[in-house]
């Protein structure tokens, strides 16, 4: 029998993504995609539930379908684009709610993998070239993402703590990029004057989006339980990123930078929230040893993501978005999943 | 003597980052932030100097390791102090080897200048940035026990080695398993010696001193803050420290590390009165 599993934000990027990704794994027999928004992209199998933001009804989903596996991928990184009221209930209530249904004394769940972020770590002066898993950021946090997602990891360990049956993996991901990805960086990265800070010229670091997605597949797969840090091999300079992507830097003053931010952010302009000003002024690094040892093989170093994002963006300056868009169709996709007029292959699953 | 042709490559690819990044690099900046384009840029710029209005002398400078980790630590002086980059110019260029240099954290926060200090070598001091550069890159490290304590010393309390630290360096050689090598330096304490400190001033930009120095009153505030006194440069390197314990403990004994580090010091502080003992001139060695 395979693996039953449930994924949280099918709607996201990264819930459809992994979503996509389960569909072609023979070894899953069953996937529930949980979302407060519809899914964005085309999905064979995976069975769409409608949620709100907090995730109330999923205890009743896990017992129902019986998941063994619960990818949590719906940790909001993008401060951007959500209120901190909503980025607070979505993050910090959404995973308490997660982490009390595949908690209760009947859950079926086994496996559980959390995406969350290397911005857990900050990004000061103070800090030192690479993080290990296990070392503490030097100053507390600032922002409101970074608040939520330390209290994310808390809860978590509570939680691994609390039910050592089941194998929790918390994975930090560094900055993505890739060919379809969208963050506040990607976006500045297409201006024609990408924003650093006058003076600095920060060591940072990408993974890429396929990387993103395979590790999380892969240690669902292997269950190995544990924080790892998800980052590609080395570290550049913004300057040499931004050049690599055919642009020039325009530099923002290296004091009261998040006000000279302000107005650029209200004319949609560009909007770099205070925890990326910090990261293209000191850059990071994390330590990926730890997920390599498990056996985990990347596709990209941090140059690579950067030249991937780099040919993507190319292509589409010259002939637009090409990728097919797709509107999911409730009764659509409810025919062609459960009808009995759909010919099903009877190899499939 | 040069051990090496100057000007041949000198940086080594950490192996983890080498593979295919390689070619999709476009400029040489390492995962320290060190290019080694800006730093025989600097070399180049720095040269004139080393040898023209320092004249630095070096004894012993076989004694630094062609090959492996090594912790390099020396005594500390000049307001702006003129060492590191005397030692690390002077390393680089007979040794054909590296030299990352560890300086307070405070650098990476002041913009230019801490991109700057960077890409010519410098690293935070911090105990993992170390231990990574020792063990698994197997570099060689220039650290200054005495730090911010050694160049605030007034002009007065010349070549008295203040108190190393809490013995941090010892520890790092230990963890890392590499030997440390001392340089005792004559020259630097003249070549920008203080004279005396503003303490209002320093406290309330929360620096760790405000110095008025001789060149400044001789010199002008502006010129005084950048020019240097012709001081004769003597460096002399002494026998490597190899401390005998496994490497990649959790802790070493800190009546170890005290002990240790106390008798570096002395040893470096009878070498440094025996320099100044056979010194004839400040200006002429």
């Amino acid at each position: 029998m395979g693996r039953r599993v449930l994924v949280t934000g099918v709607g996201t990027f990264w819930g459809g993504r992994v979503a996509q990704a389960l569909e072609r794994d023979p070894d899953v027999e069953m996937i529930v995609g949980l979302g407060v928004e519809e899914p964005k992209v085309a999905l064979e199998r995976t069975e769409y539930v409608r949620a709100d933001q907090s995730y109330s009804i999923l205890s009743r989903i896990a017992r129902a379908t019986q998941v063994d596996t619960v990818l949590h991928t719906f940790l909001v990184v993008d401060s951007t684009r959500i209120s901190g009221r909503a980025l607070h209930e979505t993050n910090v209530i959404g995973t308490m709610n997660l982490l009390a249904a595949a908690g209760a004394p009947d859950s079926p769940v086994r496996t559980l993998v959390v995406k969350s972020s290397t911005l857990v770590y900050g990004s000061t002066y103070q800090d030192p070239a690479w993080w290990r898993e296990d070392m503490a950021r030097t100053k507390p946090p600032t922002s409101r993402v970074e608040r939520s997602l330390l209290e994310v990891e808390g809860y978590l360990r509570d939680f691994a703590e609390d039910n050592p049956h089941v194998s929790v993996s918390l994975l930090r991901f560094a900055n993505v990029l890739g060919t379809d990805i969208v963050t506040p960086l990607t976006k500045a990265l297409q201006l024609p004057l990408v924003p650093s800070v006058a003076g600095f010229d920060p060591l940072v670091q990408f993974v890429h989006e396929d990387d993103v997605v395979r590790s999380i597949l892969w240690v669902m797969r292997n269950s190995q339980p544990g924080v790892y840090n998800v980052a590609g091999d080395g570290k550049l300079p913004w300057s040499e990123v931004v050049a690599m992507c055919d642009k020039r830097t325009a530099p923002l003053p290296p004091v009261l930078t998040n006000w000279a931010m302000a107005p650029l952010a209200a004319l949609n302009v560009v909007d770099l929230p205070p925890e990326l000003l910090d990261f293209l002024r000191y850059g990071r690094g994390v330590d990926n040893h730890r997920l390599k040892e498990t056996g985990f093989r990347y596709a990209y170093t941090s140059a690579g993501a950067v030249q991937g994002f780099a040919e993507a963006a190319r292509l589409r300056r010259t002939v637009g978005d090409v990728r097919p868009r797709y509107r999911y169709e409730r009764d659509v996709e409810a025919f062609f999943r459960h009808s009995p007029a759909v010919a099903r292959d009877p190899n499939a699953q | 003597m040069p051990l090496r042709r100057p000007g041949t490559v000198l940086w080594r690819e950490d192996g983890a980052t080498a593979d295919t990044a390689a070619d999709l690099r476009r400029s040489d900046v390492d995962e320290w932030g060190r290019s080694e384009a800006m730093r025989s840029l600097a070399r180049a710029v720095f040269g004139p100097v080393y040898r023209n209005w320092f004249r630095a002398e070096w004894e012993g400078l076989e004694k630094i390791p062609l090959t492996g980790g090594a912790l390099i630590i020396a005594n500390h002086a000049g307001a702006i102090p003129s060492d590191a980059p005397v030692i690390m110019h002077g390393i680089e260029e007979e040794l054909g080897r590296p030299v990352y240099g560890l300086a307070d954290h405070l650098f990476r926060a002041l913009p230019v200048v801490g991109t700057m200090w960077s890409r010519v070598g410098g690293v935070p001091a911090d105990p993992e940035n170390a231990y990574r550069l020792l063990r698994e890159q197997q570099q060689l490290v220039l650290v200054f026990p005495e730090g911010a304590k050694g160049t605030g010393k007034t002009y007065r309390e010349r070549y008295q080695l203040r108190r190393f630290g809490r013995g941090g360096f010892v520890e790092i050689a230990m963890k890392a398993g590499v030997p440390i090598v001392p340089i005792a330096v004559v020259g630097a304490e003249e070549s920008m010696p203080i004279a005396f400190k503003v303490r209002s001033l320093s406290r309330a930009l929360k620096l760790p001193y405000w110095p008025v120095t001789f060149n400044q009153l001789v010199f002008g505030p502006v010129v005084g803050s950048l020019l240097y006194f012709p001081a004769k440069f003597r460096l002399r390197v002494l026998d490597p420290v190899v401390l005998d314990v496994p490497p990649d403990q959790e802790r070493y004994s800190k009546s170890r590390i005290m002990d240790e580090a106390e008798s570096i010091r002395v040893a470096l502080q009878e070498q440094l009165y025996d320099m100044l003992k056979n010194r004839h001139s400040v200006w002429f060695g």
